[in-house]
């Protein structure tokens, strides 16, 4: 096998898994809690959108990133207040999400198509000879090396706190978590709150890191791939780091296949994150393992 | 609550002066935003009118938007009745828009009066073969269809990218690839030398259908008591099973046809962006009129009209088109925060 | 909390409690002390959840004074019962099953950290588990168990919890045998702990073998407090039904041995799943003659009307209809073969609440009405106004919408329907609860008639006078399996009760 070409998907994989695995991880605290976001492609859009165009006014990417976290943060709250504050019905909430989503993003970032800004910079561990295939595997920026002890940290947020027990409880039996005494609707604040700024911080890193632009629709559907990715991951933030390189390498190992002369399509290569979805549901139905938070509700994962 | 003609009217103005008032904020906010942009809100809504209603063009170009919107709400709502949960039409759409273009290609030399009932069967039938997948893993208690048909959803369009850009690539156009363009015999044909087409009828004939079978066939009466009571349904001898499966398929097939539509008439060909969004915002308009058929052609109607606004956003203001979702994302907002929407999904 | 001074853990005082207009507790006295098992015993209905729940703050009652340790207290809810140290084990569990034993214990606990001092709780909770023989798998998720060790897991949370008075809701309704003995022993352990257990339960066996003080409950009240040494099952018997008990002296019956062809055989049926399955049921029912089905509500009454309605294949046995194997045959088809179905929820399970008493007539009548797509509605109109007539029934208005109807009215409409066209089996499933005495004399009076027309009827009910008063034979019904079958000869609550609540065979004779 080439070591370049391993080197090279593992290096994308790397790079495009992160923006998906923030988004993934914020999904993932939203679903744990009972909620199901279709207007995550939104949030992250209006993430990129927002990132880029704070980068580009204060040629600082640092404060891209904060803003992009605080614009998603701000988009979730709507939503927040719809499907909790007014019992709103969760799919025709996201979608109307993802659709101002679009029109957001479109309207912040026309100013900005085609500029030229700071990226997130790329930081290399020191001591590591340049050009060398540790420096171009563990040459990343900051949000890209954050993306693994996030996913720790929500990991261990989620199952060795109060806060996360009490959380899941919510997400799997509201009636019996009100009985014992939760704030359900608090709790459910709180996450979708946590779930717009990782969304956000996923978009940005999409525009400010990855492609360094700005052009409408540029997350290309990864949002909706963070939402399989959840499915896929069983709602636990240790797999979804599997599943995000794993996702998030499919167009880079097609990328690297091709220029290693395989001929594979990338359509195909694109679907798989879909297929793999289905086959891995399909599989879990028929042994009967429902592995979804309980009340994440017949509408989106149980078949009574 | 009965269902009489005076209740159902007292129920359906409530409805439109809710909606219509979730609609005037919208645009206000909508407005102010446009003001903080730069541009000139007042100036954009003005024109739309002027160009929708006062205008020929402008008002066919309503009409077609209307088409593709009227039959994915209506692929939503007929399984919404027997309490299925659509959120495929996007794929199905490309689905029907794929097998659609097999057929163009391989009959090109058939005469319109052959060629154009095929493939107008062919969109159908994929699109509810797409939508079958999901039935029958939900009919078999495998997956909810509702994650099934959203993943659906996104391998449709990159089937159709692989065959644009393979097996089905044109040798002439080299800018972004698309399939050849459609003989004259395959394309719908259209009126008043406008870009109204014959896919106009066709969403007619569906949401007539619909509105036939709910409510003056046996088969709408055993749907509505499966969506209305599966349990007691069941102890009735309903075939759960066998409608499930059916009405999937029927419901693809209708999104299909939007597909079909786009292709034949509107493109030409095969391209790869065939949808902004159709089939989501045939979920939000078969949920805003809570599946009635009334509701879906009032409901279109309005959504169209959003959508020249976009056009005239971008025609006049610069604006790109994707900036009048946001217009509509407010007017959803805004009717999602009422209480009380117990029924639509 | 003390038990040093002697007085009770738990006591109440004239506590008293009405739904509407009836009075469902109206209790002088109860106590419970440290190390004792107080059996609250009695009847469905006849009280013991509505004073446990009052006991345990769920409801608030009417009147009446509750004392822990000797100190008067005043309870709101269950929060503040749990923090006095009164437990509840409910029939239905409030555990969340997609998390671990470990988190639902650590969840219920009153001040937890923000981390979860896992060592801690799991110190904790192996003491308790040791102590009082609760050993489960803290790691194991609650939905893997087995319904005996989620009991564990909801006793062991109260405990950890703090819990010194255990109230138990109908324990063992839900254990297999092998397992009450593990909670048995349990229970045992706690006494000797000194703490207090209240063990509600209709089970006569369950209470001689463990409780030391019997207090059986009748209609709300407390009919007589029996220390365990003089107890026997016969003077329970009598306190749970009353001495008073007015049966209608068994009718001499004309034999209906010659009751005609048999209309529904059921051999040696066997079912899985469902809350109680089946167990090696046999049974006849012929044309011409009701058969009752006896029993407490729960001990698979509603999984034997599942399975002759076709809802439920048989796992093993076979079911004859007109001597043909209709074992597998879908609900359509036995409904065309003329098998009604009288349930006992009609709003739940036999029409559709948003559609019209018409459309509602139509839809169980299959293929009847037909016509090209659609439905004749004059036709349908017309028979169903025949059958109301039939019957007696006021007629109301076919355009009212379902979920507008009053439950009586609701009944019959589905009565209507299902005896429209002289169906040849009938399945009755409660079918006068919740009717007034006139209206369920009325339905009595048509499974009589429409046994006289040659019909075959099975009825299902918890009312031992009106089984007594309709059927021509009697089984009885006990988790899941018959235990015993009836004559007329034997139709008086003596024979009958003690075989509905697992009574030994001899209860009549001693």
């Amino acid at each position: 096998m080439n070591t370049a070409l391993v080197i090279g998907v593992l290096a994308t994989s790397i790079m495009s898994g992160a923006s998906l695995l923030y988004a993934t991880l914020g999904e993932m605290i939203g679903e744990r809690a009972g909620i199901v976001n279709l207007g995550l492609e939104g949030i992250m859009l209006i993430g990129a959108s927002t990132g880029f165009a704070a980068t580009a006014l204060t040629a600082n990417p640092y404060v891209g990133v904060v803003a992009a976290a605080a614009a998603g943060a701000a988009a979730n709250l709507i939503f927040a207040y719809l499907v909790v504050g007014r019992s709103a019905n969760q799919l025709a909430a996201g979608l109307s999400l993802m659709f101002f989503g679009f029109g957001l993003s479109a309207l912040l970032g026309r100013p900005f198509v085609g500029a030229l800004t700071h990226s997130l910079p790329r930081l290399t561990l020191s001591g590591l000879e340049p050009n060398g295939t540790a420096a171009r595997l563990l040459s990343h920026d900051i949000l890209v090396y954050l993306a693994l002890p996030v996913a720790l940290l929500i990991w261990w947020l989620l199952f060795r706190t109060r806060w996360g027990l009490q959380l899941r409880a919510v997400g799997e039996d509201p009636a019996v978590a009100f009985a014992a005494g939760l704030k359900p609707n608090v709790l459910r604040y709180q996450a979708l709150t946590i779930a717009g700024v990782l969304g956000g911080i996923g978009g940005a890193h999409v525009s400010v890191a990855l492609a360094l632009t700005w052009v409408e629709g540029m997350t290309a559907g990864r949002g909706f791939i963070a939402i399989a990715l959840v499915i896929f991951a069983k709602w636990n933030p240790l797999w979804a780091v599997a599943g995000a390189l794993l996702f998030g390498g499919a167009e880079g190992l097609q990328l690297q296949l091709q220029a290693a002369g395989a001929d594979v399509s990338p359509f195909i290569m694109n679907m798989l994150p879909y297929l793999l979805t289905l086959l891995v549901l399909v599989l879990w139905g028929w042994s009967r393992q429902l592995a979804a938070p309980a009340a994440l509700g017949r509408s989106f994962v149980g078949v009574e | 609550m009965r269902h009489d003609g005076a209740t159902l009217w007292r129920l359906a103005s409530a409805q439109a002066k809710a909606f219509a008032l979730a609609a005037v904020i919208a645009l206000a906010v909508f407005a102010m935003l446009l003001s903080v942009a730069g541009k000139d809100p007042l100036r954009a809504y003005v024109d739309t009118l002027v160009y929708v209603f006062g205008n020929a063009y402008g008002f066919s170009e309503l009409l077609v938007r209307m088409v593709p919107l009227l039959l994915t709400a209506v692929a939503v709502a007929l399984p919404a009745r027997i309490g299925l949960i659509n959120v495929g039409g996007e794929g199905q759409l490309y689905m029907g828009a794929w097998l659609t273009t097999a057929g163009a290609l391989a009959f090109a030399e058939w005469p319109a009066f052959v060629l154009l009932p095929t493939l107008t069967l062919l969109g159908f039938v994929g699109g509810g073969l797409w939508a079958l997948i999901p039935g029958a893993l939900r009919a078999l208690r495998l997956v909810n269809e509702t994650i099934s048909t959203l993943l659906l959803n996104y391998v449709a369009p990159l089937i159709v990218g692989y065959f644009i850009f393979g097996p089905w690539r044109s040798p002439e156009s080299s800018a972004y690839p698309q399939s050849p363009a459609f003989v004259e015999a395959a394309q719908l044909p259209t009126f008043f030398h406008s870009r109204v087409h014959a896919g106009l009828l066709y969403a007619l004939a569906c949401l007539v259908l619909y509105w036939f079978v709910m409510t003056r066939t046996r088969f709408g009466l055993e749907m509505r008591a499966i969506g209305g009571n599966p349990e007691a349904a069941r102890r009735l001898g309903v075939p759960i099973f066998s409608y499930m499966l059916a009405v999937m398929f029927v419901a693809g097939g209708v999104a299909g046809l939007a597909g079909m539509a786009e292709v034949t008439a509107i493109q030409g060909r095969l391209v790869s962006e065939l949808s902004p969004g159709y089939g989501f915002i045939g979920f939000l308009v078969s949920w805003l009129a809570r599946t009635g058929a009334g509701g879906i052609l009032t409901m279109s109607f309005l959504f169209a009209v959003i959508s020249s606004v976009g056009d005239i956003l971008q025609i006049t203001q610069g604006l790109p088109f994707a900036v009048v979702n946001i217009l509509m994302a407010v007017i959803l907002f805004i009717v999602l925060a009422q209480p009380a929407r117990s029924v639509g999904r | 909390m003390t038990r040093d001074d002697g007085s009770p853990l738990l006591e109440a005082f004239g506590v008293v409690k009405r739904f509407g207009g009836l009075v469902a507790n109206d209790v002088a006295h109860f106590a419970v002390c440290a190390g004792e098992v107080v059996a609250l015993l009695g009847e469905n209905g006849a009280g013991k959840s509505t004073l446990a729940k009052i006991l345990y703050g769920y409801y608030a009652a009417d009147a009446g004074e509750i004392r822990v340790g000797g100190r008067r207290v005043d309870i709101t809810s269950p929060h503040d019962t749990r923090a006095l140290g009164i437990g509840m084990v409910f029939q239905n569990f409030t555990l969340i099953p997609a998390l671990s034993v470990f988190e639902n214990v650590a969840l219920f606990q009153k001040d937890l950290p923000a981390v979860l001092p896992r060592r801690e709780i799991l110190k904790r909770m192996h003491l308790y588990a040791d102590r009082f023989r609760l050993a489960v798998d803290p790691r194991t998720l609650v939905r893997d168990l087995a319904v005996g060790d989620r009991q564990k897991v909801e006793i062991l949370k109260q405990l950890v919890a703090g819990a010194r008075v255990l109230i138990l809701d109908e324990p063992t309704k839900v254990l297999a045998p092998q397992e009450t003995v593990g909670l048995f022993n349990t229970i045992d352990e706690m006494r000797a702990d000194g703490l207090g257990v209240v063990l509600i339960t209709h089970k006569l066996r369950e209470v001689l073998a463990r409780a030391s003080r019997i207090v059986v409950m009748r209609q709300g009240r407390v009919a007589g407090v029996l220390d365990r040494s003089e107890a026997s099952e016969q003077k329970l018997l009598a306190l749970m039904f009353g001495d008073a008990f007015d049966p209608p002296a068994p009718r001499p019956r004309a034999g209906r041995e010659n009751a005609g062809t048999c209309a529904l055989e059921l051999i040696r049926v066997s079912t899985s799943g469902g809350r109680m399955p089946l167990r090696d049921v046999s049974m006849k029912v012929r044309t011409g003659e009701v058969v009752g089905i006896a029993g407490v509500s729960g001990n698979g009454q509603r999984e034997l009307g599942d399975l002759i309605l076709g809802l439920q294949h048989p796992g093993t046995g076979t079911k004859l209809l007109w001597n043909e194997d209709a074992s597998r045959w879908p609900v359509a088809r036995l409904r065309q073969k003329g098998v009604a179905a009288i349930p006992d929820d009609p709003l739940a399970l036999a029409c559709v609440p948003g559609m019209t008493v018409r459309e509602n007539l139509a839809l169980g009548s299959g293929t009847r009405y037909r016509v090209g797509l659609g439905v004749n509605w004059p036709a349908l109109d017309a028979d169903m106004q025949r059958s109301f007539a039939r019957l007696t029934f006021p007629r109301s208005s076919f355009d009212a919408v379902a979920a507008t109807l009053s439950g009586g009215n609701l009944q019959r409409a589905v009565l209507a329907r299902e005896l429209a066209h002289e169906p040849k089996l009938i399945i009755a499933l409660y079918p006068t609860r919740g009717l007034d005495a006139r209206s369920a004399a009325a339905v009595r009076r048509l499974l009589f008639e429409a046994r006289d027309r040659g019909a075959a009827v099975l009825m299902v009910s918890e009312d031992l006078d009106e089984l007594f008063e309709v059927c021509d034979r009697l089984h009885v019904l006990y988790r899941g399996a018959i235990a015993g079958e009836f004559g007329p000869e034997h139709f008086s609550a003596d024979v009958i009760g003690p075989r509905m609540v697992g009574a030994s065979e001899h209860a009549d004779a001693a």
